[in-house]
């Protein structure tokens, strides 16, 4: 057999098998895994580049999230942001509407939060109604922005991606036309708004974001798991024809479903807002809305696994910023960027391996024979 | 299965091997107590010319007077700045500078809980009126630093006109912000350029960014073949313009440092603000348990290149061979306090740009100028600028009401494009 066949096939030494059998604990084995190996790869890249100390690199990414008090704190609530983005997403995407706007559903939320603050503050209304107001704004800001995508999505059948990417320019200039007309120094700098903070929970500015987040998950994980509009978004995902025969109007969904989205960017928005910033600029949404979008795939769209996947993100970015390079002294963000890039790479393979088996082909035999054998 | 497993072990092992390093290695951050440790927050990082000038006069300031630095790179412009502050405060910082504009309302917020610990920013306009003992402004006197490198300019752009009688007289500028900082800029450097070529003039565009290549490349391109200019300088943070510059072979004044090691060929003179001696200052003061100043405006120092306002050598290819010579003659003359930059007689202002708080002569020389020195949201022009030397000799003070720049003025000469209209 093998010698009438060596001419006409190529015999590569492995071939792959696609694998059906692996239970969730071996899956996350292998996950911590991926993990382990792309921080160990860190460890090497930040060795030779700026000759740290593998131990130090570690000691110092733990101690830039958690070496105190605000550490820890700031931590988590970037984990809550992101979450919050992440979980923003999953109705779309659940629907498979790709929904790459989150940036600018973000900051026109911030914006008209902003709006809110700065006219009036100007005005000179009370800090409650500025808050009143400032909520409904952002979440309705967010979500025009956005519908606008998904209704030429439903209508005309519009790409959704390129252009819920291209409403996150839009978004930026409209931000840099506000600062323009408002900030009349010319610096494009606003000053920090004095009006509409959000109170802080016994002092702690970390809490609120965090608790707001939380309430947002169990409303998504309901949602989803137990609404008939969680139902129907994820039949229109599967297969419009279907939604259509069963009686789902396939338009209304997609609609309403980015406009959830959208609100709830447009509450990250608020947040930032509010309870952060007290100022705007078009780099306000420091580019969430795609950072989210692995948070989100990396957990397939499951809000409780976001928990983790958020985490790992938010431990990477602050370890790496406020330990790693300050210790080793590196003032080019570059490093930073290129090894946190190299543990993301180490932990999207490794689905690679979950889903396939690598297997050897034996020397003798003909790989379709194998074939038959390792697939069964 | 099996191999799974070996996978899993190995990985395992990996991990409890990488667990056991860890164990008696100290985090960098800390620090004996005894000396001083100071931070330092940037808005972007060493790719940032503007950013490299603050860490590298950092780094040399603390490794001279025995300072532990901390350096914090990317720090946007909203609730991280404060909270960076915060940290290094939290880490046993004594002193936390920031570096770009936006920062100032975030590290005064930091200032506020923090009485114990001084900050300082530059180019903020606030300390000087909100009087928080430990928040404190730093700038420079840069016009003049920027004239000079208008002079260096000046007497390439003569030098182009003697070899080609029809090289375009008119020199072009890439601003970031129509703000006074890059207003004062581009003004400085433009009296500078007239100051050796009389029929000069200047076209400006705005990138409303401060850092953007992009932008910053399409607007020296835009310069250069739609406006004819015949050298291009920039306040704009990126190597967007001087690599255009290169590229087309115009010579280039750069910012905040040399750019001769890619830009050999264009590359004229670069002012830029040495930072190192407001840090040694500040250093020292700590060190003596003194107070920092307020508002610092650092000057031009004992040659061209020692002071708060330095220029960097002029270029080797592109630069006029006696230019070194002509600029001491200029700063000695800046430094004695018998040329001024913004000389009253050294331009006019006409038409619309008589605003309310101007007033001029027959000839458009301005007699009187109100800026807006004091920080307040309505930017009220609150004080007199226009001053008298003792030989009688009307200028405009700038940097001396407050260490950031306040001429705002627009002159004859100078041509804003708006950038509105620009594709």
């Amino acid at each position: 057999m093998p010698k009438k066949n060596k001419l006409f096939r190529f015999r590569a030494p492995f071939h792959l098998v696609k694998r059906n059998d692996m239970r969730w604990w071996q899956a996350l084995l292998f996950r911590l895994g991926a993990v382990v190996v792309g921080l160990l790869l860190m460890c090497l890249v930040l060795w030779i580049m700026v000759n740290a100390n593998p131990a130090a690199v570690f000691s110092n990414l733990v101690s830039g999230c958690f070496g105190s008090q605000r550490r820890t704190w700031v931590t988590f609530r970037k984990m809550a942001l992101l979450l919050g983005v992440g979980l923003a997403l999953i109705p779309a995407f659940r629907m498979r509407f790709w929904n790459l706007g989150g940036n600018g559903q973000i900051l026109m939320g911030d914006l008209a939060a902003i709006m809110c603050m700065y006219f009036c503050g100007a005005a000179g209304w009370p800090n409650w109604a500025i808050i009143l107001l400032m909520i409904p704004s952002a979440i309705l800001a967010g979500a025009i922005w956005g519908v606008i995508p998904a209704i030429f999505k439903a209508f005309f059948n519009t790409n959704e991606s390129l252009f819920t990417l291209m409403m996150n320019y839009i978004a930026a200039g409209l931000v840099t036309i506000f600062l323009g007309a408002v900030v009349t120094s010319g610096s494009g700098t606003l000053p920090m708004q004095e009006a509409g903070h959000f109170v802080s929970i016994g002092g702690n500015d970390y809490l609120l974001v965090i608790l707001i987040i939380a309430a947002v998950l169990a409303f998504i994980y309901v949602y989803l798991r137990f609404s008939k509009h969680g139902y129907e978004l994820e039949v229109v995902g599967d297969s419009e024809n279907t939604a259509k025969y069963i009686g789902i109007n396939v338009r209304w969904s997609v609609v309403r479903t980015m406009a959830l989205s959208g609100a709830l960017c447009g509450l990250i928005g608020l947040l930032l807002a509010g309870a952060m910033d007290y100022t705007i600029t078009a780099d306000s949404a420091q580019n969430m809305g795609f950072t989210a979008i692995m948070v989100a795939w990396l957990a397939k769209f499951d809000p409780f696994a976001m928990l983790g996947t958020s985490f790992l993100i938010a431990f990477l970015d602050n370890g790496m910023a406020s330990g790693v390079q300050r210790a080793f002294g590196i003032t080019n963000n570059s490093i930073g960027q290129i090894v946190i890039g190299i543990v993301y790479f180490c932990i999207i393979a490794v689905e690679f391996f979950i889903n396939y088996r690598i297997r050897r082909n034996h020397p003798t035999l003909d790989v379709s024979v194998n074939a038959e054998k390792g697939g069964k | 299965m099996k191999k799974h497993l070996n996978f899993v072990v190995l990985v395992l092992a990996a991990a409890t091997l990488a667990g056991c390093n860890n164990t008696g290695s100290s985090s960098g951050d800390s620090a004996a107590s005894t000396t001083l440790k100071a931070g330092l927050i940037t808005l972007h990082d060493e790719n940032s010319t503007y950013d490299k000038n603050f860490i590298d006069a950092f780094k040399a300031a603390c490794a001279k007077k025995g300072v532990t630095p901390v350096i914090q790179t990317g720090v946007p412009e909203g609730n991280e700045c404060y909270t960076q502050a915060a940290d290094m405060a939290d880490h046993g910082c004594n002193f936390v500078f920031a570096d770009s504009f936006g920062h100032e309302d975030h590290m005064i917020r930091a200032a506020r809980e923090f009485p114990n610990v001084q900050f300082s920013h530059a180019s903020g306009q606030k300390a000087h009126t909100l009087k928080l003992a430990n928040f404190h402004n730093a700038f420079a006197s840069i016009y003049e630093g920027r004239y000079l490198a208008g002079v260096a300019a000046g007497l390439k752009l003569q030098a182009m006109i003697e070899a080609k009688p029809e090289t375009s007289t008119n020199i072009g500028y890439v601003g970031a912000y129509p703000f006074a900082e890059v207003i004062s800029g581009y003004t400085s450097f433009y009296l500078g350029v007239r100051s050796v070529v009389k029929k000069a003039t200047m076209t400006v565009t705005f990138t409303n960014e401060w850092y953007d290549e992009t932008k910053e490349k399409t607007s020296a391109e835009n310069l250069i073949e739609n406006y004819h200019c015949s050298i291009i300088s920039q306040h704009a943070d990126s190597w967007g313009a001087p690599t255009v510059c290169e590229n087309a072979t115009v010579p280039n004044v750069t910012y905040n440092g040399s750019t001769e090691s890619k830009c050999p060929k264009t590359y004229l003179i670069s002012s830029r603000i040495n930072w190192e001696p407001y840090f040694e200052h500040c250093f020292d003061q700590l060190a003596n348990k003194g107070t920092i100043e307020t508002d610092y405006t650092g000057e031009l120092g004992s040659t061209l290149y020692d002071g708060s306002v330095a220029l960097t050598a002029p270029g080797k290819v592109a630069a006029v061979a006696n230019t070194e010579e002509k600029l001491n003659d200029v700063a000695a003359k800046l430094r004695a306090g018998t040329l001024h930059v913004f000389d009253t007689s050294s331009f006019t202002v006409s038409g619309d740009n008589v605003t309310s708080n101007v007033t001029v002569d027959a000839e458009g020389h301005v007699t009187s100028y109100k800026a807006d020195v004091d920080p307040d949201t309505a930017n009220t022009a609150d004080t007199e600028v226009v001053e008298k030397d003792s030989n009688g000799k009307s200028y405009i003070a700038e940097s001396t009401k407050r260490s950031a720049p306040y001429f705002q003025l627009h002159i004859d000469g100078i041509t804003r494009i708006d950038n509105t209209k620009q594709n």
